[in-house]
């Protein structure tokens, strides 16, 4: 068996050389193949490398880690084995009450070697038995899944009736029911509805609280659909689904991660 | 007294029952203190030699508790539906409760008055079955008397009550603005100490400590400093503007360690304000929404100033960042607490002369502007 490789995502310098020197101490044969400074980074190094491991801190600058780990388990090609999964944090408790962890961990900040320690070795025991590569991503899909779903509700935010899309000097208004799909495009949010599509300076993470979960479906990362706009969803062997709208000629890409959103009743 | 709390009407709207059973709980009240004063005027009226007492009794209990229905009842179903009225349209319950304002109370006290005798006369004359002279219609003997009494029981029972009412107002509004307090100071003691910040903030100092002991114990001093302050900052009522700088110092040095590269700072702060007295940690809020909203959120990180000038009679401080900026992002319920507290110890300490604004800067980020009177 090939060495095992890590990547750590720590926007923290100090901590993240730390994490690293640790490591060295008590995993000699891992080597650790990037520190990313960044969600963003972490992702992109994560995709390219196809590390063994990935230390994800959950609180960083651009993407979290939680964000990192949704995006990597959409973008993640079939066939290698999806990297193992620790999450490393300073307080946020709901992350740690949502792993019963087997093949995923977290650790808490300042990390003790101890408990480092006691990560390694369950780190260890997983990958000696591995299973195949395919189980691994569904099983790390469910258990996103549940963690994203543990992610605290985020309070009492209204809900949105009116989107304002200003083009120019004028605000178009926009009844959120008459909303297609919104798609995030780098710092947009495209609205699309029946007649046209504007764009927004929102992004999706603030939006998402303000919409009815009932009514609006998130299908992907980048991706949130009026459900009773949906005509239909043709599921391919990856996993992934392809939505059609009605009255579009459009498809949209469902990721791994909502695909139970379109089981056969 | 509705003035007292006007930004806290979710903490000192009345808890648990509804208002109908509220006010019912306070009608019952009075029917009962009017029970008494029919008694006592019955007696009156009887050990006077005008008429013996189980008439006078019956008499008197009945225009009393007519009084008491009309009075005291419409008050309440006055305030009741002026409340809903007002719930419709999204405003606060009118204070005190069940007090629907001395235009609605005089008028209930003059319908009142006139259908109080009238009513209780006729309906006494149906219990006891006998005539009672001289009261139906407004002619004969007794009815001076009548509405004399009437008048004066009817005038007690309202002043009492209200009396009453307004003070247990009162220890209910300052019971509440205590736990308003304590619950804000315990909040304010949270926010300077986020768990986030100091274990992070630990997490580097264990670093240190084994590849740089002399940063570590800087840092570690620093870290005192700034606990101290935070712990010290309830207590104190000010401290010089170059200690609030120094404690402000500390703690964009133990997130400069954190930071790294990402964190530039700088602080400036002319000679003669060095003295002037400030609010302990009043910039701390603002320095760390800088962090937290601006900087941290942005990859490359940024640049904080935070700086203090003279404008005429007026101390201007200002927390500049070059961070994401304020944008379309509705402010967490974290930031818009800090803002509060901001604003709140300013409003406290020196009214309207105060004030804390935030402003998207001219080159992107954010900037906070407090501004403070002088002392002369």
């Amino acid at each position: 068996m090939s060495r095992p490789t890590a990547l750590i995502a720590e926007d923290e310098p100090l901590l993240a050389e730390a994490l690293r020197a640790d490591l060295a101490t008590l995993w000699p044969e891992l080597q650790v193949v990037a520190l990313a400074g960044d969600g963003q980074q972490a992702l992109e190094q994560a995709l390219a490398l196809r590390p063994t491991l990935c230390f994800l801190d959950i609180r960083m600058p651009g993407l979290s880690g939680l964000e990192a780990a949704r995006a990597l388990t959409e973008d993640w090609p079939e066939g290698p084995h999806f990297p193992l999964l620790v999450f490393v944090t300073a307080y946020d408790q709901y992350a740690l009450q949502a792993f019963d962890a087997q093949a995923v961990d977290y650790l808490l900040k300042p990390v003790d070697s101890a408990r480092l320690a006691a990560c390694i070795a369950r780190l260890q025991r997983t990958l000696a038995t591995r299973q195949g590569a395919a189980q691994e991503l569904s099983s790390s899909v469910e258990k996103l899944r549940a963690l994203l779903g543990a992610a605290p509700p985020p309070g009492s935010v209204p809900r949105l009736e009116v989107i304002q899309a200003q083009v120019g000097a004028t605000v178009h208004l926009v009844p959120v029911s008459e909303v297609l799909y919104f798609e995030a495009a780098d710092k947009y949010l495209r609205v699309v509805t029946a007649e046209r599509e504007h764009l927004i300076r929102t992004s999706l993470r603030e939006l998402l609280p303000q919409l009815d979960p009932n009514v609006f479906w998130q299908v992907h990362r980048g991706t949130v659909v009026q459900a009773r706009c949906i005509a239909s969803a043709r599921r391919d062997e990856s996993g992934k689904a392809i939505l059609t709208l009605k009255g579009r000629s459009e498809t949209l890409t469902v990721s791994r991660l909502y695909a139970h959103l379109f089981k056969g009743m | 007294m509705s003035s007292l709390h006007p930004s806290l009407p979710g903490a000192l709207a009345p808890s648990g029952h509804s208002p109908w059973r509220r006010a019912g709980v306070q009608l019952l009240r009075g029917g009962a203190m009017v029970l008494v004063l029919n008694l006592a005027i019955a007696t009156l009226l009887t050990v006077g030699g005008l008429g013996p007492f189980k008439s006078n009794l019956v008499v008197s209990m009945c225009i009393g508790l007519v009084c008491w229905l009309i009075i005291d009842g419409g008050r309440h179903a006055v305030a009741v539906l002026r409340d809903r009225w007002r719930a419709a349209r999204g405003l606060p319950p009118g204070r005190p409760f069940g007090f629907p304002g001395w235009h609605w109370l005089l008028a209930l006290c003059a319908l009142g008055l006139v259908l109080g005798p009238v009513l209780g006369n006729l309906l006494a004359a149906q219990i006891s079955g006998d005539h009672i002279p001289g009261l139906w219609p407004f002619a004969g003997s007794g009815t001076g008397m009548t509405w004399l009494l009437t008048l004066l029981a009817s005038a007690i029972a309202v002043l009492t009550l209200s009396l009453l009412e307004r003070l247990s107002h009162a220890r209910a509004d300052a019971e509440a603005a205590r736990r308003v307090a304590a619950e804000n100071q315990l909040k304010l003691l949270e926010s300077q100490l986020e768990p986030h910040m100091l274990f992070n903030t630990l997490a580097n100092l264990r670093v240190l400590i084994a590849m740089d002991p002399p940063r570590a114990q800087a840092m570690l001093d620093r870290l005192i400093a700034f606990l101290r302050a935070t712990l010290n900052a309830s207590r104190s009522s000010m401290h010089p503007l170059a200690t609030e700088f120094e404690r402000i110092g500390d703690y964009l040095a133990l997130m400069g360690v954190r930071m790294g590269q990402r964190l530039q700072t700088q602080l400036s702060l002319p000679e003669e304000l060095r003295a002037v007295g400030v609010p302990p940690l009043l910039l701390q809020p603002l320095v760390e929404n800088s962090i937290k909203h601006g900087l941290e959120p942005k990859v490359a990180g940024g640049r904080i100033e935070v700086s203090a000038r003279r404008d005429g009679d007026m101390l201007v401080l200002s927390v500049l960042d070059s961070g994401v900026g304020l944008g379309s992002v509705a402010p967490a319920s974290h930031t818009r607490f800090g803002l509060q507290q901001v604003r709140e110890r300013l409003h406290t300490l020196y009214g309207s002369r105060a004030g804390l604004e935030l402003q998207e800067a001219a080159g992107g980020g954010t900037l906070a502007r407090i501004r403070l009177p002088l002392p002369l």
